[in-house]
């Protein structure tokens, strides 16, 4: 390397200079790699926001980035397996700054039935003010209104499950679930509010109602089923559950999302490797035009190889004269390629409708929205890979030229 | 660096299924200083003694010895550093690296050792003035006429001052005004600055500036004597 930072700008020179004798093909390799660069993030940036969307909505529905729950609750989420709301040391560390939301749930299995059809269904209890944070409900209601207060009489339903019914807003159903002596709570809700799931699969099982009207209903005094915390980002919340967890009860279970679903996690996981695979792929692809390029820049030059040789240019200079010419050739190309992908992704970032495929999405859990996520993550991964394999293809046609035999480069024609 | 040393020299390329003698047991000594010419009809062997001495071929047998330093048995990188500190190639044609200008080939080999810029622009302009091509340092090898690059390559060949100059058919591409012009200059700086300068040529009025002539036929010494 000290040969090289010696001969930096005579090989630089040479570099440069040798890179542009061949316009036509300096520019299709240039075009080649930039669009290999610019496919690389900008699918990635699609990938990227459809998994974040797909995971956004998974946790949104779980809810929350932290549970706290009886330990029974998820294998048996009946109304005996229900917990006491938050005390004490951990009600102090939910109202501490760094919790973004909490809140109190109730969630049992329940039958709703209208004049016409029933059906079963989770019937969520929910406290009406923390819900826009925790699933974004307020947002869906498609006709009506959502709940006003942790006492609102009324009751929210799909518009799947309104279909399904055979009922609207604004009529009454029958909902019935079991209280903790198993013996059968009942009561009448008017439909105050129709809500469209961004996974239309959802509509048809979950009806909220308040938390405090379900607490009456089900007989549990002031019992709820969960605590759900919500932290600015559900990929750091490492620090957020440890707090949590130091001051929750022994007795009662404290879960981070990526525990409670284990397909969530997998995808979480998956994401950066998909990543990473993509980018190598793309640049398989591109590595053969690269190859090309240098194989025949090397060829056209062979005597002049020759020549730089003969006036006593060490062949460690000529690998690092032919790897700094890909250099060249990569950097400009990934400059190119990095400006395409922020000019055509920063746009799209306020999303980008694939309601023609929405039923399709759906199905893999994401929304009808695309949001492309352009991380400097992904744009350092591609880059990186794009420069350390370009690098390392580079290496054969460069050694070549170095060991070329000075007179038999010579007198080649 | 002193004189140059060749003994029992023998080198043999296969072309086909033929061999064809190169070298055969060629002795020389050339002393500092000297103007030596080769000649000889076309694979006399001329150019490969040239090789061998300037290290970018390596005989079969024999030794190669430049002062205390057996040519024949470097390695690439030292053969590399000998040429670059040593000898100045002047090659009948192609000469130049066209992507730099006249100034830039005039530089480069002065790049390569390490010599700081202001210095080797310096020298580069000096020496182009010297070989008559003030005023043309910017332009590229393509702009120059075939008499001109290979002043420029005779400029770079001795800028840095080597002890010895290895010149093939120097004269070749050139008309006899630019031969004339390249040989009078070679004849000062060998007198001037006391570079051997050993030429391979077969033509007689480059022979006629030589102070030594060595005739060569199928790899051998046939002749060799001052004039």
């Amino acid at each position: 390397m000290r040969g090289f930072r010696l001969h930096f700008s005579m090989l630089l020179r040479l570099s440069w200079r040798n890179l542009w004798r061949n316009h036509r093909r300096t520019l299709i390799m240039l075009g080649a790699i930039s669009v290999g660069v610019w496919a690389m993030i900008f699918m990635t940036a699609l990938m990227r926001g459809m998994v974040d969307d797909m995971l956004n909505q998974g946790i949104r529905n779980l809810p929350g980035h932290i549970q706290i729950q009886n330990p029974a609750f998820l294998d048996d989420p009946s109304v005996v397996n229900s917990i006491a709301e938050p005390a004490g040391e951990l009600l102090i560390a939910l109202n501490q700054p760094g919790v973004k939301r909490w809140a109190t749930r109730i969630k049992v299995p329940a039958v709703i039935a209208s004049e016409r059809e029933s059906r079963g269904i989770n019937l969520l209890g929910i406290e009406a003010e923390a819900e826009p944070d925790i699933t974004g409900l307020p947002a869906q209601i498609s006709e009506g209104r959502f709940l006003e207060s942790n006492q609102d009489q009324g009751v929210i339903i799909g518009a799947k499950l309104a279909q399904r019914l055979e009922t609207r807003l604004g009529k009454r159903v029958v909902v019935m679930s079991q209280d903790p002596d198993n013996n059968i709570s009942e009561r009448g809700f008017r439909i105050v509010g129709i809500y469209r799931a961004e996974m239309p699969g959802l509509e048809e099982h979950n009806v909220y109602a308040a938390r405090d009207t379900l607490q009456q209903l089900l007989r549990i005094e002031d019992r709820v089923s969960q605590i759900v915390i919500v932290d600015e980002d559900y990929r750091d919340i490492e620090t957020l559950y440890r707090r949590i967890e130091r001051v929750t009860p022994k007795t009662l279970e404290i879960k981070p999302w990526y525990e409670i679903d284990g397909y969530l996690a997998a995808m979480f996981n998956m994401m950066d490797g998909f990543v990473l695979v993509w980018v190598i792929i793309i640049f398989l692809a591109l590595s053969f035009g690269l190859v090309n390029t240098l194989v025949m820049a090397v060829f056209e030059r062979v005597r002049e190889i020759g020549l730089i040789q003969a006036l006593g240019m060490r062949p460690i200079l000529i690998v690092y004269q032919i790897l700094l010419e890909s250099l060249l050739l990569l950097l400009i190309g990934l400059v190119i390629g990095n400006g395409l992908a922020i000019i055509t992704v920063k746009p799209l970032e306020s999303g980008l409708d694939i309601s023609i495929v929405a039923e399709g999405m759906a199905m893999m859990g994401a929304s009808s929205m695309l949001y492309p996520n352009l991380t400097l993550y992904d744009m350092l991964l591609a880059n990186s890979v794009v420069i350390i394999l370009g690098i390392l293809t580079s290496i054969l046609p460069a050694w070549r030229a170095a060991q070329l035999d000075p007179v038999r480069a010579l007198n080649s024609t | 660096m002193s004189a140059i040393h060749c003994h029992l020299l023998c080198k043999t390329f296969r072309q086909g299924d033929e061999i064809i003698t190169g070298l055969d047991h060629v002795d020389i000594t050339i002393e500092e200083g000297e103007f030596v010419c080769l000649s000889g009809p076309s694979g006399s062997g001329k150019t490969t003694l040239l090789n061998a001495i300037g290290g970018l071929d390596t005989p079969d047998s024999g030794e190669i010895r430049m002062g205390e330093i057996r040519i024949d048995q470097l390695d690439r990188g030292s053969l590399a550093d000998m040429r670059l500190h040593h000898i100045g190639f002047v090659f009948q044609a192609y000469n130049l690296i066209p992507v730099l200008t006249a100034q830039e080939n005039v530089e480069f080999v002065m790049q390569v050792q390490g010599i700081p810029t202001a210095e080797r622009t310096r020298k580069a302009r000096d020496i182009l003035r010297e070989v008559g091509l003030e005023g043309m340092e910017a332009r590229r090898p393509a702009q120059l006429s075939g008499g001109q690059q290979q002043r420029v390559a005779v400029a770079r060949a001795i800028v840095s001052h080597p002890d010895l100059v290895l010149a093939d058919e120097p004269t070749a591409n050139l008309d006899s005004v630019a031969s004339t012009h390249l040989m009078g200059l070679f004849s000062e700086l060998n007198e001037n600055h006391k570079i051997t300068f050993v030429i391979a040529t077969h033509d007689k009025r480059v022979m006629s500036y030589a102070r030594r002539l060595i005739k060569m036929q199928d790899g051998k010494i046939i002749g060799d004597a001052a004039q």
